[in-house]
């Protein structure tokens, strides 16, 4: 019986992707034709899609902490990383710095988008836990997953309520729904020339600034995780609630704490995704939150360097979509992924490999 | 003196009535066993000494302090501490690892460091191990394990919940063992059992439970050579 309808799901998957192949333009070979044209461009999307999905990885590691010591898929997520670049939008609006502002007014604007955006996230996200989550803790799983989906919903509101507020933030334009354009406040020195490299590549200071910022932050989850003390007790509570306990932790203060992280790291890439793009829009949440989540079960839910890779290759899987094959197919693509991993592999390209003996 | 003394204690699983007014004692220096078949409530005992589960009716003091309303991280760091039913070793985190989280409630990283080798001494298998994963390890050297991380929090009372479990009969003797000189480097033991012939001979006293009640108390001597016990517990007929 199960063999069966595993052969049926295979079979449905095979046939949606021969589908999707041709109908999404996946025609390879014009598309090897346009490669061999231009190279440089090849490795442009990949720099390009690096960075997205350096930034894409940090939202997906806020999915993959929650799911790895709840065992919940926090579909608010995607939506709390819009209010983030809603609230770097305003503050920068506050700050009123627009495209080409002086380098120290940018960067005092900058600093603070990150600190109010990572603070606003952090705390929605822990409320979130104590008053949506945590009172559903021992309900049946359905429960939780349900409420994930209400908060969603009102955080999708919530950013739709805030663009709205022109009379307050005049940055946020004249209608609420549409996407708001973000200062483009990061320089744009060509890093490849500067290094005396001759390409057609454009490399600037701005997609090194957003790169090596989601690497900073990447890097300093994994040590904080792997080598303090409060990140041991993280690991150990995502591993065994009931040991943590017996060894005397607090777990609904590390719950709590994992929600805090994964918040902040929500906001800093809603900032640095206005920052990247120049565009926030209140359905970012989903649109860009999926990604970050097809990254995060690509990567093996629940397993933090899963989650970092996850998002590389989403975001250079993207890029490459949207150049060689079409943008407008591009979230049909990354769907399709996750489809296939949910089916063929569940346990993602870095799934647990270590058993628990009984 | 008296380090724990359970009073009249009612526990519940939702209706499940489990803990029907049990009352027990462990003294100071003591290895004092609790006996009784599958289910008769000695693993909730546990939990209840350590608050995660509260009891409904009845009063815990370790050393005269009311434990009821406390926390498991305050009554930890109070000295209790347990290895319990199944291990419970955290499966991806190195043994090193694992022993510190045992010293989680700690603070003095001299004192930690300085117990970390005592364990190993006690268990120089998990030294060999120390980087391996705990889910890695076999049955017997996971038991060894959450015997040294319950030791890590360097508790005035251990509590041990069937530490022979689905052990082969040479790592049983050299488990209780190592209980034994674990005792006598001065930690006071209350030692859950369902193997009452090996408990017994490292337990200075006894006592049996049955269906969430104390049924029969006494020396170890005393409950080796009592006729229900040689009935129900040690097999003989
Ligand atoms: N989580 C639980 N939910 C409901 N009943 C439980 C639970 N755990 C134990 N019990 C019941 O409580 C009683 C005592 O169980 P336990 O303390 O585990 O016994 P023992 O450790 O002596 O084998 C048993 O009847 C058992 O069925
Ligand atoms: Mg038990």
């Amino acid at each position: 019986m199960k063999r069966w309808q595993n052969a049926i799901l295979y079979l449905v998957v095979i046939y949606l992707i021969l589908l999707l192949g041709p109908v999404a333009g996946l025609d390879l070979p014009r598309i090897f034709g346009e490669i061999a044209r231009s190279p440089a461009s090849l490795v442009q999307q990949l720099l390009v899609g690096i960075v997205n999905g350096a930034i894409i990885a940090i939202i997906a590691l806020g999915y993959t902490l929650v799911y790895g010591i709840i065992e919940l898929i926090n579909f608010a997520h995607g939506d709390l990383f819009m209010l983030g670049s809603f609230m770097s939008l305003t503050v920068v609006g506050a700050f009123g710095v627009g495209d080409g502002a002086s380098p120290a007014a940018s960067l005092l604007a900058v600093l603070s988008a990150l600190l109010l955006s990572a603070s606003l996230c952090a705390g929605l996200n822990v409320l979130t836990e104590r008053y949506a989550y945590r009172p559903l803790r021992n309900a049946s799983r359905l429960a939780p997953l349900i409420s994930a989906i209400g908060v969603s919903f009102i955080f999708i509101n919530l950013g739709l309520f805030w663009g709205g507020l022109r009379s307050f933030f005049p940055i946020m334009g004249a209608n609420a729904a549409s996407p708001k354009s973000f200062p483009d406040l990061l320089p744009r020195v060509d890093v490849l020339q500067a290094l005396g490299i001759e390409a057609n590549i454009a490399f600037t200071t701005k997609d090194l600034i957003v790169l090596v910022v989601a690497v900073v932050l990447m890097v300093g989850l994994h040590l904080f995780v792997q080598y303090t003390r409060l990140g041991k007790a993280m690991r150990a509570t995502a591993q065994n609630r009931e040991a943590a306990k017996i060894m005397g932790i607090n777990v609904n203060q590390i719950i709590a704490l994992t929600f805090l992280i994964g918040g902040a790291l929500a906001g800093a890439a809603g900032l640095l995704v206005g920052l990247y793009n120049n565009t926030v829009v209140f359905t970012m949440g989903f649109t860009v939150g999926l990604r970050a989540f097809t990254a995060a079960v690509l990567g093996g839910i629940g397993n933090i360097i899963g989650a970092m890779l996850g998002g590389v290759l989403i975001g250079v899987l993207s890029a490459l979509s949207d150049q060689y094959l079409s943008s407008r197919w591009t979230n049909a693509w990354v769907f399709a992924i996750l489809v296939v991993i949910l089916v063929f592999r569940p346990g993602g390209l870095l799934g647990e490999n270590v058993q628990e003996k009984v | 003196m008296t380090l724990l003394e359970l009073r009249d204690i009612h526990t519940y699983y939702g209706n499940i009535h489990a803990l029907k007014g049990a009352s027990l004692r462990v003294e100071q220096g003591e290895v004092v066993t609790l006996l009784g078949s599958n289910g008769a409530g000695k693993t909730t005992i546990l939990r209840t000494i350590q608050g995660l589960l509260r009891p409904r009716q009845g009063s815990i003091r370790f050393e005269g302090r009311a434990l009821e309303s406390l926390s498991t991280e305050a009554i930890v760091r109070l000295g209790i501490s347990q290895s319990p039913e199944g291990r419970l070793i955290f499966p991806r985190m190195t043994v090193q690892e694992n022993l510190e989280m045992g010293a989680f409630s700690r603070r003095d990283s001299l004192g930690i460091k300085a117990d970390t080798e005592r364990v190993l001494m006690l268990f120089p298998r998990l030294r060999e191990r120390i980087s391996q994963k705990g889910g890695t390890l076999s049955g017997g050297e996971q038991q060894m394990l959450a015997i040294a991380r319950a030791l890590m929090a360097r508790p005035r009372l251990l509590l041990l919940d069937e530490p022979s479990m689905g052990l082969a009969p040479m790592l049983v003797t050299q488990i209780f063992s190592i209980i034994r000189d674990i005792n006598t480097q001065g930690t006071t033991i209350l030692l859950v059992e369902q193997n009452a012939r090996m408990a017994l001979t490292v337990a200075h006293r006894g006592y049996v439970l049955q269906t969430g009640q104390i049924v029969l108390t006494g020396t170890s001597k005393d409950l080796q050579s009592n006729e229900t016990v040689r009935k129900a517990y040690l097999g003989e007929t």
